[in-house]
């Protein structure tokens, strides 16, 4: 819980409890704020949930135990692509939600070994260009697997995939509260994506504060010592491949479940950099850091769209740069700046692996 | 006495260098054991052998009674024996009372599922883990600095946690490659009052030093490695008198260049 009082350093350290307080009541009332600026926003907000659960997969593998992973969008792909073909017409299969998802989020983490498998002995850069290898092949892959059989739909893609369905709740359609309320799905969605979150925090922190989060720790920080008390680092890497993957097919399978759609386009190599951007400019190792940096990059590229483009019409009476072309400028802009000023991110990770109650009112040994 | 380590033959090839060749040694149990030699006679070649981060091109590792596995140093650790680096290699980012609970790692069995779902077994072990981290700092005597990032502490405090999170394995044999190497007096002098307590509390230690001071008046016996091979075994003063030594140390024979020996 800690963590979450991270995220507001300034109040964070001198009162955590507030923080905290701080934290959840803003969780709850985002949506209402965003709707006060429309539903877009409402819709950007949920989006923004499923990068935060993505960018907690990566920050395990990458933050944690430092195996710096260029393709994880591809275990997005695996958990999206898993749930549109088991709960879609494409193959008249329509599973039910809480059996796909965690098929889903299965065959991510199995991706995740068949990943790790080959790549344990390469460390920083080698493995970074072998994952990024896997990513684009996964993304190759449900690009071309629509011939001999089709299987994939190729780059058209998969349609009409199931949205979610709670035990006879359909998220997808307004939920009416009595006679007066109605709570529109992408509310809905809101809520169950930032359960997901919540969980996913839980739980990550957990394994962080443990034997596992220390073993990975270690091996980040020298994998030979690592081995030399008695950790076996093969298997704790595949560990953090497999832990890392299944939350982004977890976040896959609600993608695809809350857009109806996926194609391969949704799973490039820049979507797999943002994410890593996210963590990095976040502050990567640190939980409450990763989820702001996924927040604040996920806003960014939105905010751009909607004022730059009446902006732009306003002073020059046309628009002279495309938000996506200024969107990669700022961002870029934004990583230079932050690595010159506060290279460890946003919040930093200070030493906190055995004992999460040193990180508020203390910064130890810094 | 009770054999605890029995090296048979030990041989271990760079290309055409042969680092290690035959070396065979004993090492009894509850002794402080040093292998001593000049530079670029195998000692660290040995170290690395032992502990799993090489693989022998001849020979064989029995240690209380098992062989032991060759390169795998995790293995290495679990049957019983730690060690720590000539070049401290502590998690630099870590506290050091987390260096020493990484430490038990092989001694602990929470599994991802028990920790995820904080069964209480997994947290009874967690709350044991940091308590023995407590313990064992407390030990070597920097329990103070338990919430210092290990690569702020000072340089003869690293070493200290560093035999600390080798503790934490809960080694049988404690190997310590050139702990006293760029400590001063005073330091060397609390070294080896530590290894002393060790060697008391039932754990065998073997020692690599070029502090040839320390090694006479802490070993009870020392294997002497020269090019490769094993030139002498024996009590401290013994092997002062052993005219190979001398030579190998000296450059005796013209052959050799005059050692480290300080």
């Amino acid at each position: 819980m800690n963590e979450l009082a991270l995220a507001i350093p300034w109040l964070g350290k001198r009162n955590p409890a507030a923080a905290r307080g701080v934290v959840i009541l803003l969780a709850f009332v985002a949506p209402l704020i965003a709707m006060l600026f429309g539903k877009t926003w409402v819709r950007i907000l949920d989006f923004a949930m499923l990068y935060v659960m993505l960018a907690i997969g990566l920050n395990l593998v990458v933050g944690f135990a430092g195996l710096l992973d260029l393709g994880y969008i591809a275990f997005y792909a695996v958990g999206a692509y898993a749930f549109a073909l088991l709960a879609s017409p494409h193959f008249d299969l329509h599973l039910p939600f809480w059996l796909v998802l965690p098929l889903g989020a299965g065959f991510a983490a199995l991706a995740g070994i068949i990943l790790g498998l080959p790549t344990l002995r390469l460390r920083g850069d080698y493995l970074a260009i072998v994952t990024l290898g896997f990513g684009e092949i996964v993304r190759i892959f449900m690009n071309n697997l629509n011939q001999p059989i089709n299987i994939t739909n190729g780059p058209q893609g998969i349609n009409m995939i199931d949205p979610l369905v709670l035990f006879g709740w359909d998220v997808s359609k307004p939920l009416k509260i009595g006679e007066e309320i109605t709570v529109n799905s992408l509310f809905q969605y809101y809520y169950i994506f930032l359960a997901f979150v919540a969980l996913s925090v839980v739980l990550v922190q957990r394994l962080q504060v443990s034997r596992v989060g220390r073993a990975w720790a270690a091996i980040r920080d020298d994998e030979l010592a690592a081995k030399a008390i008695g950790i076996n680092t093969r298997n704790m890497k595949l560990l953090a491949f497999s832990l890392g993957a299944t939350f982004g097919g977890v976040s896959g399978g609600l993608f695809a479940a809350f857009q109806g759609f996926v194609s391969p386009e949704s799973f490039s190599l820049m979507e797999s950099i943002a994410v890593l951007t996210m963590i990095v400019f976040g502050g990567m190792g640190n939980l409450a850091g990763v989820i702001v940096g996924a927040l604040a990059l996920t806003a960014l590229p939105e905010v751009l769209r909607y004022v730059a483009i009446p902006v732009q019409q306003a002073l020059f009476d046309k628009v002279i740069l495309d938000p996506e072309v200024l969107r990669m400028l700022l961002l870029s802009l934004a990583m230079i700046f932050m690595m010159l000023l506060r290279p460890a991110g946003l919040i930093p990770a200070y030493s906190r692996y055995s004992r999460p109650e040193l990180v508020v009112g203390k910064e130890a040994g810094k | 006495m009770i054999t605890l380590l029995e090296a048979r033959g030990i041989t271990k090839r760079f290309g055409g260098l042969t680092a290690l060749s035959d070396v065979s040694l004993t090492i009894r149990k509850g002794e402080v054991y040093g292998l001593i030699g000049p530079n670029g006679a195998g000692k660290t070649t040995f170290f690395n052998v032992l502990t799993g981060a090489y693989v022998p091109d001849g020979g064989e590792l029995v240690f209380s009674g098992t062989e032991l596995p060759t390169g795998k140093p995790h293995k290495v650790v679990e049957a019983g024996i730690a060690r720590t680096f000539q070049n401290i290699r502590l998690f630099r980012d870590m506290t050091a009372l987390e260096n020493v609970m990484a430490g038990h790692h092989i001694r602990s069995r929470a599994n991802p599922f028990s920790i995820l779902l904080q069964t209480r077994q997994a947290r009874e072990e967690e709350r044991l883990i940091t308590e023995r981290a407590y313990e064992l700092l407390r030990y070597v005597g920097i329990e103070r600095f338990a919430d210092t990032v290990s690569k702020n502490l000072s340089y003869g405090d690293q070493r200290r946690l560093e035999i600390a999170r080798a503790l934490a394995t809960e080694p049988q044999l404690l190997a310590l490659d050139e702990p006293a190497a760029g400590m001063n007096a005073t330091e060397t002098a609390k070294l080896r009052e530590l290894v002393q307590t060790i060697r008391h509390d039932g754990v065998t230690v073997l020692l690599i030093e070029h502090d040839v001071k320390l090694v006479m008046g802490l070993c009870d016996r020392l294997a002497v490695l020269d090019f490769g091979k094993k030139i002498a075994e024996d009590v401290p003063a013994e092997v002062q008198k052993n005219e190979a030594v001398i030579s190998a140390y000296l450059g005796g024979h013209g052959t050799h260049k005059a050692g480290a020996a300080a």
